[in-house]
C-alpha cells in the first residue's frame, strides 16, 4: 500500500543514492560537492522520517553547512585546471565489482534476516539530553577533547613546521 | 508503511557508493567525499534501528548518541583530512592520489 510517508521515504532515497551517485561519478569536481550536499541533505531527510529531528537539524548543521563548505574550500585552494579532466582510475571496473559486491551481500543479509515490522517511535529531545548529559558524559567530554586536538593538529599541519609561512 | 529493511537497503547502497568511490576517484578530496558517505551509511543503518527496532526509549536514545558521535569523529577527521591534502598539495603540487608515492618502495 503506497502512504504518502512511502512516497517521501521513496524521494528522500533518491535524492541520497542520486547525490552520492553524483559524488562518485561526475567529471566536474565543484558538481561532486553539490552532489554531496543533495546526499547530506538527503539522510537529514531519512533522519526526519525515522523520528529523530535533533539529529536531522544537526545533519543539515552540520554536513550541509560546514562539511561541503570545508570541502569545497579545499577544491578551491588546490588546483583549478584539474577540474575538467578529472578521470577516473583505469581500476574502475574492479571498484564497481567490489561495491556490487558487498551491496549483493549486504542486501542478502538483509533480506535472510528481516525483522518484523515493529511500533515505530522517535525519542523525546528530554530523554536524548538526558541520556547525553548523564550516562554518556564522559564520552560527550572526551568527543570535545577530540574535536579540540584536532583543531590544533589542523592548524599545526598546515601551517607547517618553522612557522615558515 | 516503512520497515527497518527499507533504511537498511538505503543504507547499503549508500556504503556501496561509497566504497565505489574511493576505489575509483583519484583526487583525494573526491575520496574523502567518499569517505563521508561510507560514515553516513552507517549513520543510516543506526538511525533504523533506533527508530524500528524492538528496544526500550533509553536503548533508543543511545542509538541516537552514537550518531551524534559518529558526526563528532566524522568532522574532526574532516578537519585533519583537508589539513593533510593542503600539506600534500603545497610539497607536491598535486592531490591525485597516484602521485603520492613516497612510502612505496
Amino acid at each position: 500500500m503506497i502512504t504518502p510517508t512511502l512516497v517521501l521515504f521513496y524521494a528522500t532515497g533518491a535524492l541520497t543514492l542520486g547525490g552520492a551517485l553524483v559524488v562518485v561519478m561526475s567529471r566536474n569536481i565543484v558538481h561532486a560537492a553539490f552532489g554531496l550536499l543533495a546526499s547530506m541533505v538527503g539522510v537529514a531527510g531519512l533522519f526526519l522520517l525515522a523520528f529523530a529531528e535533533f539529529l536531522a537539524l544537526a545533519q543539515l548543521l552540520i554536513y550541509g553547512g560546514a562539511v561541503v563548505i570545508v570541502i569545497l574550500f579545499a577544491l578551491m585552494l588546490t588546483r583549478l585546471e584539474d577540474f575538467e579532466r578529472l578521470s577516473d582510475n583505469p581500476q574502475w571496473p574492479i571498484a564497481a565489482l567490489v561495491a556490487i559486491a558487498v551491496f549483493g551481500v549486504i542486501a542478502a543479509a538483509i533480506l535472510a534476516t528481516a525483522a518484523p515490522a515493529t511500533e515505530r517511535e522517535g525519542v523525546s529531545f528530554a530523554a536524548l539530553g538526558r541520556s547525553l548529559f548523564t550516562d554518556w558524559a564522559v564520552a560527550f567530554e572526551v568527543a570535545s577533547l577530540v574535536l579540540l586536538v584536532a583543531l590544533i593538529g589542523a592548524v599545526v599541519m598546515v601551517r607547517g613546521a618553522g612557522g615558515r609561512d | 508503511m516503512i520497515e527497518l529493511a527499507h533504511f537498511q537497503v538505503i543504507g547499503a547502497a549508500l556504503f556501496a557508493i561509497g566504497i565505489y568511490g574511493v576505489l575509483a576517484r583519484r583526487s583525494a578530496v573526491l575520496i574523502l567525499m567518499s569517505i563521508e558517505l561510507m560514515l553516513n551509511a552507517v549513520n543510516v543503518n543506526l538511525i533504523a534501528y533506533a527508530a524500528f527496532g524492538d528496544f526500550a526509549e533509553e536503548q533508543r536514545a543511545l542509538g541516537q548518541v552514537l550518531i551524534i558521535f559518529v558526526i563528532t569523529v566524522a568532522a574532526a577527521e574532516l578537519a585533519l583530512a583537508i589539513a593533510i591534502i593542503l600539506r600534500l598539495y603545497r610539497n607536491r603540487s598535486s592531490v591525485n592520489v597516484d602521485d603520492m608515492n613516497l612510502m612505496k618502495w
